[in-house]
């Protein structure tokens, strides 16, 4: 008798345990609530704002924003999915989207009449998966640029005219190689250029690390690479063969991490993605210059003490300057609790009217044309040039823009490359080694 | 399970089986006596047991289920039969991982061992404080994740107070975390740093347990503390040290948080310990059923390791009286 009692009792406590968990997963997203994600802190103010506009138009539905940290972001998001805890609506990486493409966590979005030529160029077809369905709407977008320390230059000499017109190439670095060995200074205070320079202990480098670059090397070797003709996949979008083992990449990596060897760029051991990235790097003087992309504009130039410079990246061997132009979008989760409030929030977000909300805040470039315009007049109020950013998405004579790579596996891309990319630049490994990375991503792309 | 019984067993032969061959632990009438003991035991017993089947029995069974199949955890999962095996035994990764692992717990199991006796001798043949024992304990109630991060950013190459301290001192920044062969060591000690206080408390416990009179005895006969540490705490001290090492290697061998923190397998996959392998490809990639196969690889492993240090170091027996 007693123990019946107790197994029934067990029982019950399970039941109400499972209940509750359940429970947790649906709350607060039901009714006229729509769940929205996104990474970038300094963000968070601007869509605020487009929420309370939104839900000015759309009485009866409330936008219930989340941030949370870069890496956090997708911990959570992966493990929203399989909780069934999943925003309705989250912030999209170009990065992400082969994966989710393939774990099929996306609803598409052909209903909502997005329009590609509403936004600047390539920002809209990137969000069309494989099958043919849109899956993102196009949100803004950033391309890389040169931040460089303008005290570090002016006593090197440089001028910001001489640093926008560098040039590069894979056999003696050109131009832009003698400019970052001329902002080098050795712990005696001898350049980089100069007799006797000792490249084991320098005290500030010309050049950041920010890593191995994994596949992308969006901020690291990504623009010289396509300034050299290089392109990362056979396809424009949802390539099945990655060319890291082209020649003409490898010449490239060979020389932009052998700056490294030189001692014109800091060590691989000098980066740490969570105490040491680029920015810190030049903001504690340890480096002169460092690639980094729009996203960063405001905390460069609002680091304390510091006065940057911005210049477009070099002209490479094909006579083109080239930077990626990455792009984020809104995505609707397949299993959003609130899928109608969604669509109309998602709408919202690709709008003019919320992308020149957001673009008035001057922290990021909108996708619509009008949004980025409202931005570049937002940082010029704050005495921000954004020129090197701008120029290279309206000037195509002498620029190339190219987009993040976007295929299938996109995690096993980087688990394979995120080693490699380091150990060739920390290691000296050789940089043939990648043939044999080449081949096993492209077996798995093969599948 | 087995259900306890308060009857000594009887030596009554059982049907067609011979005495000389069996040694029944309960009669059938020690049994049926103990059948009221026994409803009351497994009420006592239940609440353990549901969290056993529920947390470990359960998911055990389903991850060796798990793989045999590929499965990406959104979409059923699909039998691929010893697919993910051969892979494994293909995978250089895994190797790697293996051998990256097991560095790890020889520095980590090896420094931590030594540095806790050496702790726990001198808690008790020095000092009787509480505080003392007490300070010695303090890293240990930090989080790994915490101790991990605190330790990514003193040992920093550029920006780390330890690296300026060594920069002071006029020698070179050394790149603990960010070099290939530094970085396991590094982290192998981050974690003796954090554990060594525990694992010292635990065999000084088991010390408390060696009558203080052996140690007078052999005093009286004029050995040293040093003959007395090689002859009296060693040899009485092993069941415990057995123990606590079993503990410690598995515990070793799940190293995690710290390299999840400090160099997330990096760099070039130098702390790429097994543990991070697995989760990366479960909760990076998505392949949960080569992340089970891998988990069900180191569960052997653990199993096997555990087993030799048992037979190996006599664990269940003691030399004491």
């Amino acid at each position: 008798m007693r123990f019946r009692t107790v197994t029934a009792m067990t029982g019950a406590l399970a039941l109400s345990l499972v209940a509750g968990c359940a429970q947790g997963g649906t709350a607060g997203a039901g009714g006229g609530t729509v769940t929205y994600w996104l990474w970038d802190a300094n963000q968070l103010p601007a869509y605020q704002a487009c929420a309370k506009d939104f839900e000015k138009e759309n009485p009866g539905l409330d936008v219930k924003i989340s941030q949370m940290g870069w890496d956090d972001y997708w911990t959570k998001l992966t493990a929203s999915f399989i909780a069934g805890t999943q925003p309705d609506v989250f912030t999209d990486h170009i990065q992400k989207f082969g994966q989710f493409a393939d774990l099929k966590v996306l609803e598409p979005l052909d209903d909502l009449g997005i329009d590609d030529s509403a936004y600047q160029p390539g920002l809209g077809a990137n969000w069309v998966g494989e099958d043919g369905h849109r899956y993102g709407s196009p949100k803004d977008w950033d391309t890389v640029a040169l931040f460089y320390n303008k005290k570090l230059a002016d006593a090197a000499g440089l001028t910001a005219q001489q640093l926008n017109d560098l040039s590069w190439n894979p056999k003696d670095g050109g131009t832009f190689e003698k400019a970052i060995a001329h902002l080098t200074v050795d712990t005696k205070g001898r350049r980089g250029d100069e007799p006797g320079f000792d490249k084991k202990h320098v005290k500030v480098y010309g050049l950041a690390t920010g890593g191995g670059g994994d596949g992308d090397g969006q901020t690291q070797w990504s623009n010289f690479a396509a300034s050299a003709g290089w392109t990362y996949t056979d396809k424009k979008r949802w390539g099945t063969k990655y060319q890291y083992d082209s020649t003409t990449f490898q010449s490239v990596i060979k020389w932009y991490f052998g700056l490294a060897k030189k001692g014109y760029m800091a060590p691989l051991t000098d980066y740490s993605g969570g105490a040491s990235p680029a920015n810190m790097q030049v903001a504690g003087g340890k480096a002169a210059a460092a690639f980094d992309g729009a996203w960063m504009i405001s905390t460069y130039y609002g680091t304390k003490g510091l006065k940057v410079g911005t210049a477009f990246t070099p002209v490479g061997p094909t006579g083109k300057r080239a930077t990626m132009m990455n792009g984020l979008a809104d995505s609707i989760t397949k299993n959003a609790h609130n899928k109608a409030g969604a669509k109309k929030w998602v709408k919202y977000l690709a709008s003019d009217a919320c992308q020149k909300t957001v673009g008035g805040y001057g922290i990021v470039f909108p996708a619509t044309p009008d949004g980025t315009n409202t931005a570049v007049a937002a940082y010029r109020k704050k005495g921000i040039d954004v020129t090197a950013f701008t120029k290279p998405v309206a000037d195509k004579k002498d620029f190339t823009t190219f987009s993040y790579p976007i295929t299938n596996y996109a995690a096993d891309v980087f688990a394979l490359m995120h080693p490699a990319m380091q150990a060739i630049y920390g290691n000296g490994k050789s940089v043939s080694s990648l043939d044999q990375t080449t081949d096993q991503i492209n077996l798995i792309l093969d599948q | 399970m087995t259900v306890a019984s308060s009857s000594p067993p009887s030596r009554l032969p059982l049907d067609g089986v011979t005495e000389a061959r069996t040694k029944p632990r309960t009669s059938r009438a020690g049994a049926r006596e103990g059948r009221g003991d026994g409803r009351l035991a497994a009420v006592f017993v239940a609440p353990a047991m549901l969290g056993f089947v529920v947390f470990l029995l359960w998911p055990t069974l389903r991850g060796i289920y798990l793989s045999f199949t590929r499965f990406n955890l959104l979409t059923p999962a699909e039998w691929v039969g010893l697919d993910n095996y051969v892979r494994m035994v293909h995978d250089p990764i895994f190797w790697d991982s293996m051998k990256v692992t097991v560095e790890y717990v020889l520095i980590n199991i090896g420094v931590q061992t030594v540095s806790a006796l050496a702790i726990a001798v001198l808690l008790q043949r020095l000092t009787q404080s509480a505080v003392l024992r007490g300070i010695v304990l303090t890293p240990y109630l930090m989080s790994n994740v915490v101790a991990g991060i605190v330790w990514l950013w003193i040992l920093d190459t550029q920006l780390g107070i330890g690296n300026e301290i060594i920069a002071g001192l006029g020698l070179d920044r050394v790149p603990f975390l960010a070099d290939e062969t530094w970085a396991i060591p590094t982290i192998a000690l981050i974690n003796v740093w954090r554990h060594v206080g525990y694992t010292a408390l635990l065999l000084f416990a088991g010390l408390q347990a060696i009558p203080n009179d052996m140690y007078e005895a052999a005093k009286v006969d004029g050995a040293s503390e040093w003959r007395m540490f090689w002859r009296i705490t060693m040899p009485l001290l092993r069941p415990v040290l057995a123990v606590v090492l079993i503990m410690t290697v598995i515990g070793s061998f799940q190293v995690f948080d710290t390299v999840a923190v400090a160099t997330q397998g990096g760099p070039a996959n130098a702390t790429n310990v097994l543990q991070y392998y697995i989760y990366g490809s479960a909760f990076g990639r998505f392949q949960f059923g080569y992340a089970s196969a891998m988990s069900v690889a180191l569960l052997v492993v653990l199993s096997a390791i555990t087993f030799l240090q048992y037979r190996l170091t006599r664990a269940g027996q003691s030399d004491l009286g």
